[in-house]
């Protein structure tokens, strides 16, 4: 590496027509997914997880009880793969960190003033020095959609610069909040600043604006990712967060997923859903798929 | 992009897409051994006493056999056509035949998957196309020109609307079913009544509709479906009780009924071939005009008459659109038309697969590069891979010639003069689509081409209120809207 990569000007990013992307958006949801295919894509849907919790109520024994899910999904059904990540606000880093040890799975810590941003670029840099220094593997920052929809979007890229410099080995997971933005060409113009400005990964929403992902916004943000690849030949990660809590819905992202960005980016280090309650329905479904038969909710965990 | 440009050649991979099988199933759907004709509400055997197999293009087995109308049979029709038009339909209130013709389009949506199952057994289409976009269109057509039946002072004020008499209607094979609903509809809303030909490859969902009819209580006679080939559609264009025609299929086909109708009082509707424009300007919205070229040229095996067989990008973006466009053909799902997963099925017959490799072997003797999707096909029944070809020239035969199948011409340019010059270069005009973000390119180019429908960053939409129709050699008159009305009408 080592070469330069040219910054296009982001007033003049591509444009998105809203009726076609909807529209192929919708075409995936017609891929019919079964017998070994629906358990496979089941399995690896878990294992894409970043389990949430974000909280003003969030404490230790929360977090800590997350935390054994995390690993330990639903151990009457063996051979289950684990969550990707937990994901906690900064001032549970650590006590997730201790939680996880030895699991293989990641903390991911919310930081810059999540989920807002409105604060001053300091503060957002103490706030993940924090969560790296408490041991985060993965940091998920918000950008200032403020001064994005003013048309500031130097100030964007440099403040998102500015945090995956202080990242240091912690993946940088950038948090467009799609449902601030509203259009797709602003969704498709702030993917491109964040990945210019150093993104690991792109992530739709914060969880707590509505709505949150959707197919057609993932797809508009999984084509930034596609022309940044051919551009530059790197890879970036995508993580939709928020709404999608069933298996069916799960399944058919995974299928836009391998249908645009192809078989490389079908795991974990390039895939992630943001979503506490998808879990629970998809052990639900592979139960159906080994048993025959649906079990109650009351046979599946709820931390 | 500088330096970087190094790792241009880092390619996208799609091998793995191989879903578990996820076929429709096929209990909803009765196919009979044997099909009479339709003739006066009853089906009726042929006194050619022939009957010819209709088979199912995927796997080249047998479905059914169909009887072979002849010039005595085409006769018995008109005739049981002309007394239910001069002794009932005419004399119907309007409001009463739109009764009817709601009934039908609620029978259709009843037995919607039977009919986009069997459509796709006898055709060849993807289940997901008959079962999303075929079938629901047949219904809506129906449902769209019941509605007019008693507003057709409305439609033409100050006109005073009156019905031809009996409709000689002929289909073909692409959309058999939609097709029956384009000619049957509209006639059956403007009082007249009917005798119709479905195509000899694909007769089973007009004989299934035959079906629908008969249990509709519609009265006996207002629709006589009757199968055959070339010599059964030439018995009803020569038939001398028939007062219009309406013909969709082969600009070849067209001519011929053109100069057989001369010299008659006939009205003629011909819906012919195409050879369309689909241009991709610098501005467009590259990632969702690189979806509409392939469902422009792949939607249904490519046969489609409005099929946006000729590509033009401009040349900024040229190199961009065919990657991308390279990466979603590698996508393309090609196999069992049943299966719910499958993108592109089967080709609709041995013969039409023929012609196909005829062209595709013609381009690559003119010496253009071709690229195919390296998906394999099934080992029965008649398949081809989306192909395209690049460096393709306006005087290539390609470019020129209709081929009917999943084949496109890619063909680059500079300017707008020079793309509507290009585009409007050919003796087809029935369709064209536009790429740009910018409205007034798309206004500037849809008033300067010459083609009878023009989409704009779409491609391949169907609606019932809009006319559809051709200029040059698409032929002439319009289907579908205000305008499909005035093809049945003396106004």
């Amino acid at each position: 590496m080592g070469a330069l990569l040219q910054i296009p000007d982001f007033k003049h990013t591509p444009t998105i027509d809203h009726i076609g992307v909807e529209e192929r958006a919708s075409r995936f949801t017609k891929r019919s997914i079964k017998a070994e295919t629906k358990v496979n894509g089941l399995k690896l849907t878990l294992n894409m997880i970043d389990l949430t919790t974000l909280e003003g109520k969030d404490t230790d024994g929360k977090v800590k009880q997350l935390c054994y899910k995390a690993a330990h999904l639903h151990d009457a059904y063996p051979g289950l793969p684990t969550v990707a990540a937990v994901c906690v606000y900064p001032s549970m880093v650590a006590v997730a960190k201790k939680a996880l040890e030895g699991t293989g799975v990641n903390v991911a810590s919310v930081a810059t003033a999540f989920p807002s941003g409105q604060a001053p670029r300091d503060v957002k840099i103490r706030d993940t020095k924090f969560a790296v220094s408490n041991g985060a593997d993965e940091v998920d920052m918000v950008i200032s959609r403020g001064k994005f929809l003013q048309g500031e979007y130097n100030f964007v890229f440099d403040e998102i610069a500015a945090i995956k410099e202080v990242c240091g080995k912690a993946r940088l997971k950038v948090i467009l909040e799609t449902g601030e933005l509203v259009t797709y060409d602003k969704v498709r113009r702030a993917s491109d600043i964040a990945m210019y400005a150093g993104a690991d990964f792109i992530k739709t929403s914060t969880g707590k604006i509505q709505p949150a992902a959707t197919m057609p916004v993932t797809l508009v943000m999984l084509e930034a990712i596609r022309d940044f690849y051919y551009k530059t030949g790197k890879m970036i990660a995508m993580k939709p967060a928020g709404g999608i809590s069933k298996s069916k819905a799960a399944l058919h992202y995974l299928v836009m997923l391998q249908e645009t960005l192809g078989e490389a980016w079908m795991n974990n280090e390039w895939f992630r859903f943001g979503a506490s309650s998808l879990a629970n329905d998809v052990l639900m479904q592979l139960e159906k798929e080994r048993t025959g038969v649906y079990q109650s909710a009351n046979y599946f965990s709820v931390d | 992009m500088a330096k970087a440009a190094k790792n241009n050649t880092s390619k996208l991979k799609f091998d793995t897409i191989n879903y578990a099988p996820a076929p429709e199933s096929k209990s909803s759907a009765k196919i009979e051994a044997q099909y009479d004709l339709f003739i006066n509400g009853k089906f009726e055997k042929p006194s050619s006493k022939k009957y010819f197999d209709t088979i199912n293009p995927a796997t080249e087995e047998k479905l059914s056999s169909v009887a072979d109308a002849n010039a005595a049979d085409v006769d018995k029709a008109v005739k049981a056509a002309r007394t239910a038009y001069d002794k009932v339909w005419s004399k119907m209130p309007a409001k009463e035949r739109a009764k009817y013709i709601y009934r039908i389009a609620r029978m259709i949506q009843e037995r919607a998957r039977e009919f986009a199952v069997i459509e796709t057994l006898d055709g060849g289409k993807p289940i997901r196309e008959s079962r999303d976009i075929d079938v629901p269109l047949v219904a809506n057509h129906f449902f769209y020109y019941a509605g007019w039946a008693d507003k057709l002072e409305y439609a033409f004020p100050n006109r005073s609307p009156k019905s031809l008499g009996v409709a000689g209607q002929i289909i073909p094979w692409n959309f058999p079913l939609l097709m029956a609903a384009w000619k049957i509809a509209p006639a059956l809303a403007t009082g007249n009544t009917v005798v119709l030909k479905p195509a000899e490859t694909t007769p089973l969902t007009a004989l299934k509709l035959a079906e629908i009819i008969q249990e509709s209580d519609l009265p006996p006679g207002v629709v006589n479906i009757i199968t055959g080939a070339g010599a059964t559609g030439a018995a009803i264009v020569n038939h001398p009780d028939i007062n219009k025609i309406a013909f969709t299929g082969s600009t070849e086909v067209g001519k011929l009924i053109q100069r057989a109708v001369a010299g008659t009082d006939k009205k003629v509707t011909l819906e012919l071939g195409g050879k369309a424009a689909n241009i991709i300007f610098e501005d467009a919205p590259i990632d969702q005009a690189v979806e509409g070229i392939i469902n422009g040229i792949y939607f249904n095996q490519g046969h489609v008459c409005c099929a946006g067989s000729r590509l033009f990008v401009q040349e900024s973006v040229y190199k961009e659109v065919m990657r991308k466009l390279k990466d979603r053909i590698a996508t393309l799902i090609v196999g069992d038309p049943m299966d719910k997963n499958t993108d592109v099925g089967a080709i609709n017959s041995k013969q039409q697969l023929e012609t196909i490799h005829k062209y595709i072997n013609i381009g690559k003797k003119e010496g253009l590069e071709i690229f195919e999707s390296s998906c394999a096909l099934p080992k029965k029944g008649f398949f081809c891979r989306p192909t395209l070809f690049t460096n393709v020239a306006q005087s290539s035969r390609i470019a020129q010639e209709e081929i009917f199948g999943p084949v496109l011409a890619i063909q680059t340019f500079r300017t707008d003069d020079e793309v509507i010059e290009k585009a409007n270069n050919t003796p087809f005009g029935l369709s064209a689509g536009v790429w740009t973000d910018k409205g007034s390119k798309i206004f500037n180019l849809t008033t300067k081409l010459r083609a009878g429908v023009i989409w704009a960053n779409t491609y391949n939409k169907f609606d019932p209120t809009s006319p559809f129709g051709g200029y040059k050699e698409s032929g002439f008159g319009r289907e579908g809207g205000l305008h499909g009305l005035g093809a049945y009408l003396n106004v």
